[in-house]
């Protein structure tokens, strides 16, 4: 019951949108290849299902394996960040200065090494979201308590057992935090990579679908992929939700619950 | 032996006794034999504070001396330099090899009570079960029975505190410094503590150094109790408890004591005003 009531608030805000969305398009009579109301759009949807889950399957593997690695990558970082005082001086600002580089402009390179097949989707990905999980995992790091690691010195623990039992513990929540922080960012990453990189064979994932249609005037259909991303990112942002209760789950309580 | 990464957690000489860090030598049945400590420290403006001014204090092996005095005095200053975790910048230091309870309990939240508790021995590479067992026995011990598996924010203030203090005793080390142990505690729950860590206490043959700014407390559990003056921390009383335990905070001895602690703290205080 108390369920159903929390699902509710959501439903019912997209259903206002949704309505204020169909009167729109209906009103101004807009093209429907500039704005398609939602009821094309849901039998676009109905139309390619076939079409669209295999496309989806291509973007969400490229956006989980992405993710994933942009996690290991991340914490991987932010550990050696923490630990060294000139590593942090030297990885940093290119960390910081990587997210200013425009994916086309290392498009081509990264398809001459690896072709067409999904690594140079996964590069890219991995460049656009590793950077929030480095920047919590080196936030958290740094923000233990200088009394526990005293305490821990004089239990005796080397350097690597008090990283061991006290800050990769410590790290892990936020890492997943800005993991989910990088989903958001993730899954628009996976329709930069698939425009910018050309993929072999029929079903190239949504965002190479997405600009196909777009150029073939086949703009409900686009609207519907563009759906089924909105729906992909959802689905991720719980599943890492999970990840985190699941893998962390003291970290919850300190936080609040997560939606 | 565990890999080292880095210099700031190398552990103290592993024998017994670490000896004298620098000066001269010692009598052998002093645990703690502090001698013209000083201390100073810049803060975050880079100002130079005194902490610690010439401080000579000594606790023989199985005392439980207690420092007293207003906070600010360097008294933790005084408890890291016991514990190794700074050097004295002139004066000599000698002391058992120490282990810190901080202030806050500071128990890992994704550890239980039993596995909090025996980290020490986890982080001396003893398996698992083997800690977990040698802290159970503990638990049963001091009165933790029914908590092994419980979470540390399950636990009430002075429950942690508690586990806590078995994880100190668990370290194995002579040389016990507990700061401000049951600061953080409501007024009861310290009461409560105080009775409980005497019983604790009393099958071990451990010296123990007890940081405290509550002279009714530093009374109540020391065999003697040194006062410091407000910053830079000095010496300015001893005195000698030598009262059976448990103690009574109405017994006129108790009281007597009390106050000639707390005029020792008010006759610093207005020197240095």
């Amino acid at each position: 019951m108390s369920r159903l009531r929390a699902a509710l608030a959501p439903l019912l805000l997209v259903l206002v949108l949704l309505g204020a969305w169909e009167l729109y398009a209906d009103l101004h009579s807009t093209s429907s290849f500039v704005l398609p109301a939602p009821h094309a759009v849901a039998s676009a949807l109905w139309d390619n299902a076939g079409f669209l889950a295999a496309n989806l399957a291509k973007t969400a593997e490229e956006v989980a394996l992405g993710l994933l690695l942009a996690l290991a990558l991340g914490f991987a970082l932010a550990m050696l960040v923490h630990l060294s005082g000139p590593l942090r001086r030297a990885v940093y600002p290119l960390a910081v200065g990587s997210q200013a580089i425009p994916i086309a402009v290392i498009a081509p390179l990264l398809v001459f090494w690896w072709g067409f097949g999904v690594l140079p989707k996964l590069a890219v990905i991995v460049l656009i979201c590793f950077f929030p999980v480095l920047v919590t995992t080196v936030d958290a790091l740094g923000a233990i308590d200088r009394d526990q690691l005293k305490l821990l010195r004089t239990l005796d623990a080397s350097r690597w057992q008090a990283f061991r039992f006290a800050e990769l513990p410590a790290a892990l929540p936020a890492a997943l935090s800005g993991a989910r922080i990088a989903l958001a960012i993730g899954v628009i990453g996976a329709y930069i990579a698939e425009s910018q990189t050309a993929t072999s064979g029929i079903h190239a994932g949504l965002g190479h679908e997405i600009n196909a249609d777009l150029t073939a005037l086949q703009t409900p259909r686009a609207y519907a992929a563009a759906v089924v991303l909105f729906a992909l990112a959802i689905a991720c942002f719980y599943a890492l939700a999970l990840a985190e209760r699941t893998l962390a789950p003291w970290a919850q309580r300190s936080r609040g619950e997560t939606p | 032996m565990a890999t080292e990464l880095g210099s700031r957690a190398q552990p103290s000489a592993s024998a017994g006794v670490r000896r004298e860090r620098n000066g001269d030598g010692r009598a052998d049945e002093l645990a703690v034999d502090v001698r013209n400590v000083s201390r100073t420290f810049s803060d975050h403006r880079g100002k130079q504070v005194e902490a610690l001014a010439g401080v000579s204090l000594r606790a023989a092996r199985g005392e439980l001396l207690a420092v007293v005095g207003p906070s600010g005095c360097g008294k933790t200053t005084l408890l890291e330099l016991i514990c190794g975790l700074q050097e004295p910048q002139s004066g000599s230091l000698a002391c058992d090899r120490a282990v810190l309870m901080p202030q806050h309990d500071l128990l890992l939240p994704w550890l239980d009570a039993l596995d909090n508790a025996s980290l020490a021995l986890r982080i001396a590479h003893v398996p698992r079960p083997e800690a977990r067992a040698r802290a159970t026995e503990l638990f049963a011990e001091l009165g933790l029975g029914g908590f092994e598996h419980a979470r540390p924010h399950e636990l009430s203030g002075g429950m942690r505190q508690r586990v806590a203090f078995v994880r100190t005793l668990l370290s194995g080390k002579p040389l016990l410094c507990l700061d401000e142990p049951f600061g953080a505690l409501d007024a009861l729950t310290r009461a409560e503590m105080q009775d409980w860590l005497v019983r604790a206490l009393a099958h071990e043959q451990r010296t123990v150094v007890l940081v405290t700014h509550d002279v009714e407390e530093a009374v109540l559990l020391a065999d003697r109790v040194v006062v410091l003056s407000p910053r830079p921390g000095r010496v300015v009383e001893q005195l000698e408890v030598g009262l059976a335990r448990p103690r009574r905070r109405t017994d006129s001895a108790v009281v007597a004591l009390r106050e000639r602690a707390l005029d020792a703290l008010a006759l610093s205080r207005s020197a240095a005003a």
